[in-house]
């Protein structure tokens, strides 16, 4: 469970306050929908999720532990969370498979585990006969799909998507939520996931509204 | 595929990037190698002069150059008749010009020194080297430059010399040099009665302390060192190694700061990509060691491109038929450890900065970064 309490956040010295006392809980499993314009705060949650930022004022708990050093935070990324960003922040001179691995790397588990697991991610996800190949000759929906495979090579629990399909063209935008919406539900994952797209955040099970850093509606 | 992959990876992704930083340290090494080398080789080479079959040299103390000492031939022939001593051989040292070199080394010695004997004589033969003798005896190469054969005669200086033999010599400076009577060089000179050094052989079972007291005692104007010691405590010797050391790591030190701005550059181009892999887990202690992995690399590469640059360069030097005995690098063990230390060194040094800067990048922001 990941539970939010009175989150605050600024940048440039306190000049742009960006989260104002968001509160929020998401149960172990679920799949959240934050919606809201840009600039709102939803990539800033997320990253405070996952232990990108420090919050100026309040506190996140998962699975009821606080993340307060580096170490823990550090331990969070490595096992606990994945996440997917709207760019697809692959390495584009390595393979895909070379992208895959770097998660397993920073873990630093049995590589050759890791490599089956890879395959099976790749393979329900449509890129496993491009593997071998560098990033730079896939296509975005490709890319994107990558970029999934990667955030759960370590099999975390929560899955955090900022805008994971932002960049796509109609098809692929519908392949890699598509695929989103299995890998986590069959597996029982919590995603949490910031989106614009209305029509892709009713399929979640509950939607969140922000706007100008707090949480408006559900 | 583990961190060092990953180091490796990084590498040859900027390809361009990682042989430019290796190519300033292997120019660094390269440089610091030859001048150390070159420099070295000419203090080996000066001091198998001094040598030649002796274990000590006697000379005026505290004279700066060894070409400025000035000790009475008589004490030679005074210590030689010590029960300690096997033989003594004057040397005088002086430098000479002729009209196409501005340096000619002359030596003055006797005849019973054994330094011509051990060489192939190419022209003339040893007996005509005598005490008496107006002849003077070049080396091969001296006799090379100055384009002279055995029965011509050779300017040297305000005087005309008839060559009575030419030797080649295995010792660079030697084979370049001319070689006269000892009286002959002293009246040439005008250092009648005086030479630079006394090369001192030891009878067998008798310590150098003997000669150190007896010059003591009888020369104090004089000193006695073992030639080792000689060697650590001429300041001539002194200074070429140090300044050998010096230009060598200005060089090296260069070739660093192409180091630090490779890492720089790499770490400034890449910094989403270091966000990244944050956000995948790797921790600051990760992505440090990845930076002075990439950097350690770099630097052993230029560090061995260095090595074959220079000791292809200091071959082909040799090689170079001016240069023919000239050239004695000398490239020991301490010297490759020297580079190996210096490339650790600026490896370490010249990552620091971009580590400490990427370990402190914050990957939500640098995810923004544009």
């Amino acid at each position: 469970m990941i539970e939010v309490e009175d989150v605050w956040k600024s940048f440039d010295d306190g000049k742009i306050q960006v989260l104002k006392g968001v509160s929020l809980t998401v149960e172990r499993g679920e799949l959240l929908a934050l919606c809201g314009t840009s600039g709102c705060g939803k990539s800033t949650l997320l990253s405070l999720i996952a232990g990108l930022e420090s919050s100026d004022r309040g506190r996140i708990v998962i699975d009821g532990r606080e993340r307060a050093t580096e170490a823990e935070r550090v331990s969070l990324l490595r096992r606990e969370i994945g996440f997917v960003f709207q760019l697809h922040h692959l390495m584009p001179d390595l393979t895909l498979a070379e992208n895959c691995l770097i998660p397993v790397i920073a873990v630093g588990t049995s590589m050759a585990q890791a490599k089956i697991r890879m395959t099976e991610l790749a393979e329900l996800t449509g890129v496993g006969h491009r593997l071998d190949r560098p990033v730079r000759e896939l296509s975005g929906g490709e890319r994107q799909r990558g970029a999934l495979v990667r955030a759960l090579m370590n099999d975390p629990q929560i899955l955090l998507a900022d805008e994971p399909t932002g960049a796509l063209d109609e098809e692929n935008r519908e392949i890699v939520f598509q695929l989103l919406l299995d890998l986590t539900r069959k597996n029982g994952k919590t995603l949490i996931m910031a989106t614009h797209d209305q029509e892709m955040a009713s399929r979640c099970d509950r939607v969140l509204r922000m706007r100008d850093g707090a949480i408006i509606a559900s | 595929m583990h961190l060092l992959r990953l180091v490796f990876i990084n590498l040859r992704r900027h390809r361009v990037r990682t042989v430019i930083g290796a190519a300033g340290i292997a120019l660094g090494v390269a440089t610091m190698l030859s001048v150390v080398g070159l420099l070295g080789g000419a203090v080996k080479m000066f001091e198998r002069i001094l040598r030649s079959d002796a274990e000590m040299v006697v000379f005026e103390k505290n004279v700066s150059d060894l070409f400025f000492s000035n000790v009475d031939v008589a004490i030679a022939d005074e210590l030689a008749k010590q029960p300690f001593i096997k033989s003594v051989q004057p040397v005088l040292f002086s430098i000479v010009a002729t009209p196409d070199r501005p340096v000619v080394t002359c030596f003055g010695i006797r005849p019973e020194d054994g330094r011509l004997q051990k060489g192939t004589w190419l022209q003339g033969t040893a007996e005509n080297f005598r005490h008496d003798s107006e002849g003077i005896v070049l080396g091969e190469r001296a006799a090379d430059f100055l384009k002279v054969k055995a029965g011509e005669k050779v300017a040297l200086g305000q005087h005309s010399y008839p060559v009575i033999g030419i030797v080649q010599l295995e010792n660079g400076f030697e084979n370049g040099g001319v070689f006269m009577p000892l009286t002959l060089c002293q009246k040439a000179f005008r250092k009648e009665g005086f030479a630079s050094i006394l090369s001192v052989a030891l009878a067998t079972g008798h310590e150098p302390k003997a000669v150190k007291d007896w010059v003591n005692q009888h020369q104090p104007r004089l000193t006695a060192l073992e030639n080792d010691e000689f060697s650590k405590s001429y300041s001539q010797f002194k200074i070429l190694k140090t300044t050998a050391w010096v230009v060598g790591g200005c060089a090296f030190l260069l070739g660093g700061l192409s180091v630090t701005n490779t890492m720089i550059l790499s770490v400034f181009s890449r910094i989403k990509e270091l966000a990244i892999t944050r956000v995948c887990g790797f921790s600051r202690t990760q992505v440090v060691t990845m930076i002075f992995g990439e950097s350690v690399l770099v630097s052993l590469l230029g560090m061995l491109l260095g090595w074959l640059l220079s000791f292809s360069g200091l071959w082909i030097l040799r090689e170079v038929p001016a240069l023919q005995g000239y050239i004695e690098p000398r490239i020991g063990w301490q010297e490759l450890l020297g580079a190996l230390a210096l490339a650790a060194i600026t490896a370490i040094l010249g990552a620091i900065y971009p580590a400490w800067y990427a370990a402190r990048l914050k990957p939500a922001s640098a995810l923004r970064y544009e």
